[in-house]
């Protein structure tokens, strides 16, 4: 594997790049161009920035980052669909030291969990919630999510979601910035680098808002799913500039005053 | 330390918090909720960990993550509650975390209602939850039994990572009685080896459940089943009382076997050579004893407050070696000391009547 050794003009050799500690040097099994694998590694650069590699326990959802365990190095559990904010809850409640985070998809969080998310955000629980939306399933082939936008085909809205019939998309960055106990809920975006490096910052946020003891906290990140909207890796980036930013607009949803003076 | 006059669902959270409970997590409903309301208080008071969630649904996915801590931890609930935790708890089989499930069951199906049931035997013994699994299942008569077989739950939980339910019906979670507390045990400050508790000074932890590949899951379930196995060998327990010269045995658990005591004495009276098995743990069942016993009764009856659930695994046992037969009241009814004595004289009758002949029907 690539240890990011470069060797300078002047013969001394230096590191530029390498896979973060908090990371485990396996091949995950996520699809080409998929953003599951950017947002893994910022979290874990994050992880390393912030010397809590040893200390942090994260809850893996149901859906495609079903394996997240596989991928950090770092304990995990492996939570029922939806319930990884409970679990996260039972950990964090019994071990308030350490560092807790779940990392979930909309149909994880925004469908069937959605009654978990809202009591650990508006209990304030001091825990860190990473939430991928890509607007569909992913692993279970490509059905309608919570997130999915109006008019788009899934496999269960082969016409396109119907909102006379399905219903309409769910806002959840704007939903739980309304609880009392978020202390800090954004949105950010991984279809390009300088979206890519404002998530990073947002997710440090967000973990230095539990280790400040400040209550909840949540990142929302639009990402892509090439394989399940058909679309090849670069089109996919483009798909979620194009169709997903207008109806998620990116932003500081809840940020509580103290949230501010920490960074 | 001297009996005290206590409420049956007070004790048992008194028992857990003197037994060393670090986590508690319930909700609401009825005839439950002192159990939920006493460690709202004491839990607190001794700067332990109590939360109130959002459903049992959450409950129970906060009992597996605390669970995951090594630390011992419980919820309480009445059946539909339970209904509702058995995601859950499929989980925690498939993970193999120790934890304490309290069941103070009531009249079922659906909402039923919160008289006093024992509707809920197949969801424990059987495993309500999917996949391969029984929980060990504890189901106390009395408020001392309650409070000794808390304490029990906690050690069999850790010493097998496994759930144990204590089974428990709303007369002995609501009656006073009077009955003795344990000690108070400390905390304990180590944490297993398995535990997730930041993956610091030695490699990581991952506690999950799954397992994509067929064969390793087998393999997976042949463990776990092999662990059942050690259990249904060495922790089946229950009491009996006059077997050893009996004619009719009546089997029956918690608050049943409790009033068919009254029965069995009365029948006594009567002439009557009545004894009876009251299974403490109703997973492992004690079948090796019934079906023991079946080589030198006339008959058995089985006193249920259900349609007739462990009745099933008494014929398991007894495997038709000779007569079976039911009494039930449903609905929160509770059986009489006289409606079983009736029972018992009946089936004595008919056994008279019936003894010379090898081949006998209709019970």
């Amino acid at each position: 594997m690539d240890d990011g050794r470069r060797t300078r003009d002047n013969g001394h050799e230096e590191i530029v790049f390498q896979r973060p500690r908090a990371l485990s040097d396996v091949v995950t099994h996520y699809c080409p161009g998929c953003t599951h694998g950017i947002a893994h590694r910022l979290i874990a650069e994050v992880i390393d920035e912030l010397g809590i590699q040893e200390r942090t326990i994260g809850v893996a959802p149901v859906g495609c980052a079903v394996f997240a365990y596989n991928y950090f190095d770092l304990d995990f559990a492996e939570a029922a669909h939806g319930r990884a904010p409970a679990m996260a809850v039972g950990i964090k409640r019994v071990l308030p030291d350490r560092v807790v985070f779940t990392y979930q998809g909309d149909g994880d969080l925004a469908a069937i969990g959605t009654a978990e998310i809202i009591h650990a955000a508006t209990r304030g629980e001091n825990i860190t919630t990473i939430f991928i939306n890509n607007a569909i399933y992913g692993m279970t082939g490509g059905q309608m999510a919570p997130t999915t936008l109006p008019g788009q085909k899934t496999t269960s809205t082969p016409f396109g979601r119907d909102v006379e019939l399905a219903g309409l998309p769910i806002r959840m960055a704007e939903l739980l910035a309304t609880l009392d106990g978020s202390a800090y809920v954004v949105r950010r975006s991984l279809h390009d680098a300088r979206a890519v490096n404002a998530a990073k910052k947002a997710i440090k946020t967000a973990f230095q808002v539990q280790l400040a003891g400040l209550g909840f906290s949540m990142v929302e990140l639009l990402s892509s799913c090439p394989t399940n909207w058909g679309l090849t890796p670069v089109e996919a980036l483009a798909w979620v500039r194009d169709h997903m930013l207008p109806y998620y607009p990116l932003g500081d949803y809840k940020v509580l005053d103290e949230v501010k003076r920490l960074t | 330390m001297a009996k005290q006059l206590l409420k049956g669902n007070e004790a048992i959270a008194e028992a857990a918090i003197r037994a060393g409970v670090e986590a508690y997590f319930g909700y609401p409903i009825t005839p439950q909720t002192e159990l939920l309301e006493y460690m709202a208080k004491r839990m607190v008071e001794l700067g332990r960990v109590f939360l109130q969630a959002e459903s049992e649904l959450a409950a129970i996915n906060m009992v597996y993550g605390a669970a995951c801590t090594g630390a011992r931890v419980m919820t309480s609930s009445s059946s539909p509650g339970i209904s509702l935790m058995q995601e859950g708890l499929s989980y925690i089989a498939g993970s193999e975390v120790p934890c304490v499930i309290v069941n103070v069951m009531r009249g079922g199906p659906g909402l039923g209602n919160i008289a006093p049931s024992q509707g809920d035997y197949f969801q424990a013994v059987k495993f309500g939850g999917h996949g391969d699994f029984h929980p060990i299942v504890l189901a106390p008569s009395t408020v001392q039994e309650a409070i000794d077989l808390t304490v029990l739950a906690f050690d069999l939980a850790e010493k097998y990572r496994t759930i144990v339910y204590l089974l428990l019906d709303g007369t002995i979670g609501q009656m006073m009685e009077p009955a003795e507390l344990p000690p108070m045990q400390p905390l304990r400050r180590e944490r297993p080896a398995w535990a997730l508790t930041g993956a610091q000074g030695r490699p990581k932890n991952i506690i999950s459940s799954i397992y994509l590949v067929p064969e390793e899951l087998e393999a997976f379930n042949r463990k776990l089943q092999a662990k059942l196995d050690l259990i249904r060998a060495n922790e089946v327990r229950y009491e009996e009382m006059d077997v050893d010269d009996a004619e009719v045995v009546v089997v029956a658990f918690g608050t049943a076997g409790r009033i068919a005591k009254s029965a069995i004495k009365a029948a006594r009276a009567n002439g009557i050579k009545a004894g009876l098995l009251r299974p403490i743990t109703l997973w492992p069942f004690p079948e090796e004893r019934i079906s023991h016993l079946a080589d030198n009764v006339d008959a058995f009856l089985v006193v249920e407050m259900n349609a007739g659930q462990m009745l099933e695994d008494v014929r398991l046992a007894v495997s038709g070696q000779v007569p079976v037969r039911f009494y039930n009241r449903m609905g929160g009814v509770i059986p009489l000391p006289d409606e079983i004595l009736g029972a018992i004289q009946s089936i004595h009758d008919q056994i008279r009547v019936t003894r010379p002949v090898f081949h006998v029907e209709g019970f």
